[in-house]
């Protein structure tokens, strides 16, 4: 076990490099220092003096490949170095700032995703073959072929201003962010319940076509007991690999959500960042990203084995 | 005579496939005394272990279902009872195994959890004594080191050993009928002779009785009773096991039993049987074997044959025993 | 009154080129006894036959509005579709109007309109009903091109992956965990800062982040089938590695691969929505309902509330993506009866 993870957060290293390698092209295939500098100085038409000392600053006068370098390394050490915009704020302190409304959102709807869907994705097989399935499953397939920006734009016109429960957008701390988190939660877990719902239903229908829960019935064991027991344990593992592997897409899915609902999150200022082309912005919170995804493709693996006594992590 | 355990009368069990309505059992009759071990012997697709599950009420829901027929079970038609009731026959009054022991344990549980459970869903022993009783049970199908196996997962376990604890499950309430399901097929040849064993122990001991469900027309005679043939959803004869392998009536049974290797036949060439099953959504008019058949009749394509009496202990399906030469009367198949 | 020589220009050969190649590989995959029994399975099934009249419909519609000519020699080219409306004296507005309005909406004193539209118009003044008919070519064209451009790319390394394993292997896993490992929505963007606006651009986007998945599974079906007994007989015969794989894991590992694409057609054609409103859709010109939706954000808010726009739209999408989600579930069933759904 310890061997295996040790290996892994080996095997990630060169991938994290290859992320940074990723976004130092493409970033600079989109804009040059100048240009960066032009847009971030203060001054309205700055001397090539200025640019020039402005490159030097923020290490952009180095060598491409010594850039690199450094920024990787600093990286790799989650030194994450200093914005490139006017005030030239640390990025460190703009994710302390702005993790929690991110956090509070993501952690809320997975809670209430995985446990809406899964309930009803339990209550689906359970009657399964009789009208309840046949309409839930259709009701399913329709859920997942409507749009994310209508349900957005649903939900903020239903929600927000015919019943005028919760704000549109925006976010305040505290208490008071249940409030503002309640639509975007909500929007989450609609727009992933059909595909879930149904990806779920054909764990458990997986499960009960299975010679153990013939052996079970023919202990006598209920058919809830049936259900609830042995077939939810068993499709607990897929279940559960793809609820861990949608945790890393769900702090970063929140980039359109913090967007849409004008929420100061991390997603909000990576987009921000990308707006305005602040590349140390942008390589930190990607950097950033491919590591929680990393992480979370790491847990998926020991959650699998926790459940599953017949995988062992090699 | 005693009254039967079990009396299976006109079983017709059907399932609705996309290539049309397959009659998998069709008008199955026989009966099973206290204490007695039946074999029913057939090859793949004749329907032997469908009439099994129809004694559990376990086939396949919703494309299979039980057209018509009585399954009484002490003088009582378990097709008449609930789904409720039927449960708390099922496990305590009649067990099963079956023929997967590598996949018909529940992965995620212990062995003792699955042990346990059998006996907590019928309240028969709880607590504690379902423990140790667990313990004795995993002793008496001859594990070695039980207290361990009791925590071990199914995955730990080879395949003979997990026959084993399946063996032990289905015996934890001390059921009065045990339906054995191709028990040893998925086996190496070894492990088969010793679960056989075992299970023919356990049938002395306990004093249950025992539908051993097989395609081997080999093991049975260490085995069993009697002995049912089943082709293409009927049986075609029963017999005692002894008479059965030794003067076998229907042209099928002849046909199975020539094509077992022995050593009296040494050297020559194994007899086989031409053909195949035919698929049970086209079974063919008149007798379902006239196809395969060396001693077809004329009459055979056109008329099936009815179950007949040839004498005391043996009934069987063939024109070639018409009954008004026999003494025994004749039943008509439904 | 056609010029029928302005017709014969590239652009309008590429639609047609596309509808026989397609027809073409269906009549040839027929001759196959898997596929002949999968078709013969989506034949009996009303819904699937349903979905695909629907996405034909779409198809049709999609080529019809890239069939253009110009009008005259200084006019800009137009589609079918929009010549049609021409011919039916659809005319342009001032601004908002109803669906069958007589007067604009949302101005201070309302104007007589030139025309009647059954949707409405919109901000400018457009006919909704061909702004949403516009729509379906860019949906068709960036659920088929993106999934023309990534499903060779994703089978050839998939299967070179699976099938070698070692260091190609290594490479080509590390290749997709890398670009994985990035927030997909980001990789979308920054290539499309790269390469600039455009519909072709924008599928070059969308298919960066998506061929990921396709090579995943592909590598993982190869890897299935490298170690069967057929192939391994193969080998002992002697048959060349490349012969193997693209005579026999390919036409296994087919279905599934099909089966997926068709899946992830519908989830393409609703990420343009989503682009859209970051602002990086398709440019403004091209016919595109996430322009149309994402424009409704704030007609939403207006007073009298303009819902014709989003109503449109969304029904427009929506109809498209359920008929491609039904049809891919049912030829999934009709492909591969284990892998069925209930």
């Amino acid at each position: 076990m310890i061997g295996y993870l040790i290996r892994r957060l080996l095997y990630s290293i060169p991938i994290l490099v290859g992320v940074c390698f990723l976004t130092f092209v493409l970033f600079y295939m989109t804009a040059s220092p100048g240009e960066i500098a032009r847009r971030n100085l203060s001054a309205k038409n700055p001397t090539a003096q200025q640019i020039k000392d402005w490159e030097h600053q923020h290490g952009y006068d180095k060598p491409k490949w010594k850039q690199f370098l450094d920024t990787t390394e600093g990286l790799f050490l989650l030194r994450l170095g200093r914005s490139d915009s006017v005030k030239g704020e640390r990025v460190m302190t703009r994710i302390k700032e702005s993790w929690f409304p991110s956090f509070e959102i993501a952690v809320l709807s997975f809670g209430a995703a995985i446990t809406i869907n899964l309930s009803l994705a339990l209550v689906v097989a359970y009657f399964r073959g009789t009208y309840l399935d046949i309409y839930g499953t259709s009701l399913c397939v329709f859920m997942m072929s409507v749009t994310y920006l209508v349900y957005i734009i649903g939900g903020q016109f239903v929600f927000g201003r015919l019943l005028k429960l919760t704000p549109v957008a925006g976010f305040l701390p505290g208490w008071e962010s249940l409030r503002f988190a309640f639509l975007p939660v909500v929007v989450a877990v609609i727009s992933g319940m059909g595909a879930s719902v149904r990806q779920f239903r054909t764990f458990m229908l997986d499960e009960m076509n299975q010679d153990y829960v013939r052996t079970a019935r023919a202990k006598g064991v209920s058919e809830p007991q049936v259900l609830f027991k042995h077939v939810l344990k068993n499709a607990a593992i897929p279940v559960l690999t793809t609820s861990v592997q949608a945790i890393p897409g769900l702090f970063l899915g929140s980039i359109l959500l913090e967007s849409f609902f004008n929420i100061p999150g991390l997603g909000n200022y990576l987009v921000d960042a990308i707006n305005s082309q602040d590349f140390a912005v942008v390589r930190a919170m990607v950097f950033i990203g491919a590591l929680v995804t990393i992480v979370g493709y790491i847990l998926t693996d020991i959650s699998y084995a926790l459940v599953d006594k017949r995988v062992r992590l090699e | 005579m005693n009254p039967p355990l079990l009396q299976v009368n006109g079983l017709k069990t059907y399932f609705n496939t996309p290539a049309g309505l397959s009659k998998a059992v069709d008008g199955v009759s026989f009966s099973l005394q206290p204490g007695e071990t039946m074999a029913i012997v057939g090859e793949s697709g004749s329907g032997k272990s469908i009439t099994a599950l129809s004694i559990m009420q376990l086939v396949p829901e919703p494309a299979g279902y039980i057209e018509s027929g009585t399954i009484s079970f002490d003088g009582q038609d378990l097709l008449d009872l609930t789904w409720e009731q039927m449960r708390s026959i099922r496990g305590r009054q009649i067990s099963m195994i079956f023929q997967e022991p590598m996949t018909s344990l529940n992965p995620v549980f212990t062995i003792g959890y699955q042990i346990r459970e059998a006996m907590l869903t019928h309240d028969k022993f709880k607590g504690e004594s379902a423990t140790s009783r667990a313990r004795s049970l995993l002793e008496r199908v001859g594990m070695p080191s039980p207290n361990k196996v009791l925590r071990q997962y199914p995955h730990e376990l080879s395949g003979g050993m997990r026959q084993r604890v399946m063996i032990a499950i289905a015996l934890a309430n001390e059921p009065r009928l045990l339906l054995a399901d191709e028990p040893t097929t998925a086996l190496d040849v070894t492990i088969q002779a010793q679960i056989l064993t075992l299970l023919r122990d356990l049938q002395r001991d306990t004093g249950m009785s025992m539908l051993l469900i097989t395609h081997d027309l080999g093991i049975v005679s260490q085995v069993a009773d009697k002995v049912a043939v089943m082709y293409a959803g009927q049986i075609v004869e029963q017999s005692p096991t002894n008479t059965l392998l030794s003067n076998p009536l229907h042209p099928y049974t002849q046909g199975l039993i020539a094509s077992l290797p022995s050593r009296s036949r040494r050297g020559q060439e194994l007899y086989t049987l031409e053909g195949v099953v035919p698929p049970p959504t086209r079974w063919p008019a008149g007798c379902r074997f006239h196809d395969r058949c060396s001693k077809r009749l004329q009459i055979c394509d056109s008329q099936m044959p009815l179950a007949t009496k040839y004498d005391d202990t043996r009934s069987v399906s063939c024109h070639l025993y018409p009954a008004q030469e026999m003494a025994g009367n004749q039943e008509r198949l439904k | 009154m056609i010029p029928f020589k302005s017709l014969l220009t590239f652009s309008n050969l590429v639609p047609l080129l596309a509808i026989i190649i397609v027809l073409g590989g269906i009549k040839r995959s027929g001759r196959q006894p898997l596929w002949a029994e999968a078709y013969r399975r989506l034949g009996r099934n009303r819904a699937a036959i349903f979905s695909l009249a629907v996405i034909g419909i779409y198809c049709c519609i999609a080529v019809l509005d890239s069939i253009t000519w110009k009008s005259n020699t200084l006019a800009q080219p137009e589609s079918v579709i929009t010549h049609l409306f021409h011919a039916m004296h659809v005319k342009s507005e001032r601004t908002y109007s109803a669906p069958f309005a007589k007067m604009t909406t949302g101005e201070p004193h309302p104007h007589p309109l030139k025309g009647w539209h059954v949707l409405g118009t919109d901000g400018s003044g457009n006919d909704v009903l061909l702004q949403t008919l516009r729509g379906c070519r860019t949906s068709i064209i960036i659920g088929g091109f993106t999934s023309l451009l990534i499903t060779p790319v994703a089978v050839l390394l998939g299967m070179l992956a699976g099938y070698f394993g070692h260091r190609v292997d290594d490479i080509i896993q590390y290749l997709y965990t890398t670009l994985g490992s990035v927030p997909g929505i980001l990789l979308n963007i920054a290539f499309l800062l790269v390469l600039g606006p455009g519909l072709v651009n924008l599928c070059f986007a969308l298919g960066i982040t998506s061929w990921v998945d396709l090579c995943r599974l592909v590598r993982g079906e190869t890897l299935k089938h490298r170690d069967r007994e057929y192939v391994r007989a193969a080998r002992a015969l002697g048959v060349r590695d490349l012969r193997i794989l693209v005579n026999h894991i390919l036409p296994n590992i087919l279905p599934v691969v099909i089966i997926t694409v068709t899946l992830n057609f519908s989830s393409l054609v609703l990420s343009e929505t989503i682009l859209s409103y970051l602002g990086i859709g398709v440019p403004a010109g091209t016919g595109s309902w996430g322009n149309m939706i994402d424009a409704a954000r704030l007609e939403l808010a207006r007073d009298p509330i303009i819902w014709w726009n989003l109503t449109a739209a969304s029904t427009a999408l929506f109809i498209l993506v359920l008929a491609l989600n039904v049809f891919s579930d049912a030829l999934r069933d009709a492909v591969d009866p284990r892998l069925r759904s209930s």
